[in-house]
């Protein structure tokens, strides 16, 4: 099938298998490797894009299902040279270790962070259930995301 | 995985014209594409009823909720509406998997899928549910027929759920810390009439716990539960929980369910 969708604000029109995973079309077709896949079980969370500004998991969902849309990568975050607050923040209190889940973590906490404003450390796990890290023992990863309150 | 065809449906009518043996219904994908990713199932049609119309949207009345197939696990969970009628269900709704899976996932995939651990089935038991389909109303007591078995004939497309407004009504889950879905559920939920209590995740299929229901028909109070054995012959045992345990975790959840009915 033919698809036609916006990632990271270009316009792109491709073809595809009807079978392509979300994920492999980032990837492979366009060469955007930030959207890492960690699991078989839709359960690490390191492929999370947005869609439409939702969080999703990019290997749980067609390209061709993403027809029309607006999908936005890890690269597609950095404005004019300079990082998101969300990844300025994980630099600055240490949010990663290896950085395998980092980008999945890092999407999801944008989505989480622009539904609640100022969430407490609960909501803050609780919101990033999703995302499963093997190295940072998830302090640093909470204390980055408390950083960047306010700045979403 | 397997190439299939990816069919857009336009409406309910398009979407049961293009299902056959060979194919299947797409909805939040949450279920169906990793197990065609893993081979467990694999289609020549894939027809994604998602963006289907008539299959959107939440509707209340004095006695009811209606809820369409395709509504997301995140809009059921963030409709005042459905706070407000069934504050049990939104919370159910709120603590399915993780958020990137009730931003895709969604309420007719989950009934239609009938995992024996999933939350939305309990609810519809528990709330005297029908389930409206492309040709007829089904009462959810008919609907769920086994493990990952329903009443639905292979062409037939839910398109929406019903579900009675209760007095008060609590759902509580102890999730599997890893897969989150429910090692066991239950939903607890006062009628006018009766009380219904349904579980999940401890048997084969969702049922309604009789034994709990005698006792909170007499004396709606967690105290009336205090000396209840549950019968666990038929209750599921495997590495997370054995038959014992689970009945153990079936009686407690009840319990803390009607401490918190509102
Ligand atoms: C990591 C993870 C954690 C999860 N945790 C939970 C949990 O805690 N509790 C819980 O309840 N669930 C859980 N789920 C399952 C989740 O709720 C799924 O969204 C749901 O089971 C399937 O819904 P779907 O919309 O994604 O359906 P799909 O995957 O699109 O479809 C599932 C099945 O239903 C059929 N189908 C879809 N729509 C219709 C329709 N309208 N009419 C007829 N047939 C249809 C499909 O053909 C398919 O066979 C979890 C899933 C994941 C990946
Ligand atoms: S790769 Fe693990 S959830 Fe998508
Ligand atoms: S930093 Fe290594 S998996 Fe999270």
């Amino acid at each position: 099938m033919k698809l036609s969708l916006k990632v990271n604000g270009k316009k792109i029109e491709k073809e595809v298998d009807d079978n392509t995973l979300l994920v492999s079309f980032i990837r492979e077709n366009l060469n955007l490797t930030g959207t890492h896949v960690g699991c078989d079980t839709s359960q690490c969370g390191s492929c999370v894009v947005h869609v439409n500004g939702k969080s999703v998991k990019s290997c749980a969902m067609f390209a061709v299902d993403a027809n029309g849309s607006e999908v936005t990568t890890i690269e597609g975050l950095e404005k004019d040279g300079k990082l998101h607050p969300v990844q300025e923040s994980f630099k600055k209190h240490h949010g990663l270790q290896c950085g395998y889940c980092t980008p999945g973590m890092v999407m999801s906490s944008i989505d989480l962070l622009k539904s609640h404003k100022n969430p407490t450390e609960e909501e803050i796990r609780k919101g990033l259930e999703g995302n499963i890290c093997r190295c940072t023992g998830y302090q640093n990863i909470v204390a980055s995301v408390k950083g960047a309150i306010g700045k979403v | 995985m397997k190439q299939f065809n990816f069919h857009e449906a336009k409406n309910v009518k398009d979407a049961v014209k293009a299902s056959s043996k060979k194919s299947a219904f797409l909805s939040g994908g949450q279920t169906l594409i990793p197990s065609m990713k893993l081979r467990l199932s694999s289609f020549d049609d894939v027809i994604n009823v998602k963006n289907i119309k008539d299959l959107q949207g939440i509707k209340v009345s004095s006695k009811s909720v209606t809820i369409g197939a395709a509504t997301t696990h995140a809009e059921v969970a963030a409709s005042k509406d459905v706070k407000k009628a069934i504050p049990s269900l939104s919370h159910l709704a709120g603590m399915i998997g993780d958020a990137q899976v009730r931003n895709k996932g969604t309420l007719g995939g989950s009934i239609a899928n009938n995992d024996p651990s999933a939350c939305y089935p309990s609810a519809c038991i528990a709330l005297d549910a029908t389930v409206h389909t492309s040709d007829r109303k089904i009462e959810a007591s008919k609907f769920f027929k086994g493990m990952f078995e329903t009443a639905l004939k292979k062409d037939e497309l839910v398109t929406a759920v019903e579900f009675k407004i209760p007095e008060s009504s609590s759902y509580v889950k102890i999730p599997n810390p890893a897969s989150r879905y429910a090692m066991v559920g239950v939903y607890v939920a006062k009628h006018k009439k009766d009380v219904i209590c349904a579980v999940t995740g401890a048997q084969a299929v969702v049922y309604r716990c009789k034994e709990i229901e005698k006792e909170l028909g007499n004396n709606f109070s967690s105290d009336s539960l205090n000396n209840l054995n549950l019968d666990y012959s038929e209750m599921n045992s495997d590495i997370h929980a054995s038959a014992e345990y689970r009945a153990s975790l079936v009686l407690s959840a009840a319990q803390k369910a009607v401490a918190n009915c509102k």
